[in-house]
């Protein structure tokens, strides 16, 4: 078999899914979202961008912006947090225990992502553990729960595994050799890091900059759950807009938008993506 | 002291159980080129990997030009190394290699790029400052690797095996390369290898390390003529390794445990003792048997067993009593065979005493 043919082979069953399911999708939204609502929930073929201009009105360009603010601290964090653990992961945490160590990395995926959501309710509420540990110390309670710190503080708790594992492969391929040679020509160690580790490691930390950024832009589960819907996500609305206002017309150009905002924002990022590994200077 | 003086004073560096490097004092002069020599795991990747300051000694102190910088971090230390598998950074040019310890020294860009076309220049690779590592071939690497460690004038450069990932004809052009080197700069020069020839071609003296303890120091002359224990004798190739007793009398007569009796000029030999004797092959030549020797060289009557064609010699082992013997005979032109009876000769002054006490038969 040809090199291509057998590309074409491999390939095909992960391309057919792709197309059909993402792509499909993706036209089916942009035909509903050209629509109107009908009385009952369907969707009149009536085209027009009425949907889209409503998008765009400020009440909802907030609340896309709310959300962008979310996806974006929540990565920002993720990167924060799981960068050390990372860089400790892979070279300097016992060579025996790392597979067992990656395992606890991925150890949350055992159980679903609402049940560890209500996990952090308990934690987190009024009467939480939280709240009772600090009273057993003589502190006084404190609102934990349904504000904005709380829907990141679940947000980077489900995501920071999804940015540990690509920091993880990175890392670990670094060449120990080129840190010494760093530290031999005079670099100090925040040095070393910077000029060569940091360079060095960018597919990874894009990587798991998209892997976090892409599902903490539509994301409801969190916001829903910790933040008790006080403030809106674009995940939760368009959420709302197919299964409680039955507007589906609405809620599939509230989709397409996001869509198009994480394909602008992947092209924004096309260059570090593409290198292994950067060019400098 | 001056400045690229090195010196290590009883310095130990153990890994858990295992000891790298043991109590090992020794200097290095300015501008000296000294070779760290030995095996794989005799430690002298270690030892310079604690001159570097990449690893930091159990005890012991390391002058560099007079002033202890034993616990100062690799960046504080006026050393630069080379690197084994060079250690280029992938994601920089080959001038933003050179130029990464510059800017890290905080020179003005001008400088930067002035010091960086010299140190290319001086390793022949002008022209290719904005080439990506990875459009190098071995050699080129190599040569950016130093000149990336020169271009900051270090006291001391170190160079640990430079040169082993290169095939042998390249191998041979970067040695005369790193002897011109070290000969334009004048700078101390440690170099680290497991290749007796690179040890005995650069070096003004040549250490031997075996197990993490310095063996022996000496030029490349005294290291190769007169090595002092079995173990540098061994690994400099002294391929006739003998244990002996010296038998009573006046003379200096050993007799091996192989039976043969042999004649030796070293002195101090005690009657009784059992020591170890070494005869480089090349100091051994085949005659004819029952063929006349010279009075102060040793016969040995011996078989053929075997020949080894080494280009431009070939080497024999000939059975001798209960040993087996080593000897190299220049040249192609000789009509012996496998079997055949010859005498073994070599002078007097050929066999080396070495230290250490060979176990009892």
């Amino acid at each position: 078999m040809s090199g291509r043919r057998q590309a074409l082979v491999l390939l095909a069953p992960a391309l057919v899914l792709l197309v059909v399911l993402v792509g499909g999708a993706q036209v089916l939204m942009l035909v509903a979202s050209l629509g109107r609502r009908s009385a009952y929930g369907g969707v009149l073929h009536d085209w027009g961008l009425q949907n889209y201009v409503r998008a765009l009105e400020p009440l909802y360009v907030r609340v896309l912006a709310r959300s962008l603010v979310l996806a974006a601290a929540t990565t920002a964090l993720c990167l924060l947090a799981g960068y050390p653990v990372a860089y400790w992961l892979a070279r300097r945490a016992p060579a025996h225990l790392r597979k067992a160590l990656l395992v606890l990395v991925i150890l949350p995926f055992w159980t679903s992502f609402l049940v560890r959501m209500y996990a952090w309710i308990f934690l987190l509420r009024t009467e939480g553990l939280v709240n009772l540990g600090l009273a057993a110390l003589g502190l006084p309670a404190s609102n934990l729960l349904y504000n904005q710190s709380a829907v990141l503080l679940g947000q980077v708790y489900g995501e920071l595994p999804f940015i540990i594992l690509p920091l993880y492969a990175s890392l670990e391929k670094l060449d120990p050799e080129l840190l010494d040679a760093a530290a031999d020509l005079g670099a100090s160690p925040p040095e070393v890091i910077r000029r060569v580790v940091l360079p060095l490691t960018r597919p990874g930390i894009v990587a798991g900059a998209i892997l976090v950024f892409i599902p903490s832009l539509g994301a409801y589960l969190a916001p829903d759950l910790l933040g008790g819907a006080r403030d809106v996500y674009v995940g939760s609305l368009i959420q709302s807009q197919f299964a409680v206002a039955r507007d589906i017309p609405f809620g599939a150009a509230l989709s397409f938008t996001l869509s198009v905002l994480v394909l602008l924002a992947l092209w924004a990022l096309r260059r570090p993506l593409r290198a292994g590994a950067a060019e400098e200077g | 002291m001056g400045r690229g003086a090195v010196s290590l004073r009883g310095v130990s560096k153990s890994y858990g159980e295992v000891a790298a490097v043991r109590d090992v004092s020794f200097d290095v002069a300015p501008g000296e080129f000294v070779t760290l020599l030995g095996p794989s795991g005799c430690g002298k990747t270690t030892l310079l990997r604690l001159v570097a300051g990449l690893e930091s000694p159990d005890s012991g102190r390391l002058l560099l030009s007079g002033r202890d910088v034993t616990d100062d971090p690799p960046h504080r230390r006026p050393v630069n190394t080379v690197f084994q598998h060079y250690a280029l950074f992938p994601h920089r040019t080959v001038a933003g290699n050179v130029a990464f310890g510059l800017e890290m020294a905080g020179r003005a860009r001008p400088e930067v790029a002035e010091r960086v076309e010299r140190a290319l220049d001086m390793v022949r690779l002008s022209g290719l400052g904005h080439r990506r590592i990875d459009q190098l071939s071995g050699g080129q690497r190599q040569r950016v690797a130093l000149a990336r460690a020169v271009v900051l004038e270090p006291e001391v450069l170190l160079l640990d095996e430079p040169m082993s990932a290169l095939d042998r004809k390249l191998r041979e052009e970067m040695r005369a390369e790193v002897k011109s080197l070290h000969r334009r700069l004048g700078t101390t020069f440690l170099f680290v290898t497991h290749d007796q020839e690179e040890a005995l071609a650069l070096s003004d003296r040549v250490a031997v390390l075996s197990d993490g303890v310095v063996e022996q120091v000496g030029s490349p002359a005294e290291i190769y003529d007169a090595p002092r224990t079995r173990f540098v004798a061994d690994f400099l190739a002294v391929r006739n390794l003998l244990a002996a007793e010296v038998q009573p009398g006046e003379g200096g007569v050993l007799r091996t445990d192989g039976g043969l009796v042999l004649r030796s000029e070293a002195d101090g030999l005690a009657p009784g003792e059992r020591v170890w004797v070494g005869v480089r092959p090349e100091r051994m030549r085949l005659l004819d048997p029952d063929a006349p020797a010279a009075p102060d060289e040793n016969r040995v009557s011996g078989l053929l067993e075997e020949r080894l064609f080494l280009g431009d010699r070939s080497e024999w082992r000939v059975r001798a009593g209960g040993d087996v013997l080593t000897v190299a005979e220049a040249g192609r032109a000789n009509e012996r065979r496998p079997g055949d009876a010859v005498t073994v000769v070599f002078p007097a002054a050929a066999l080396l005493r070495l230290g250490g006490r060979p176990p009892r038969p």
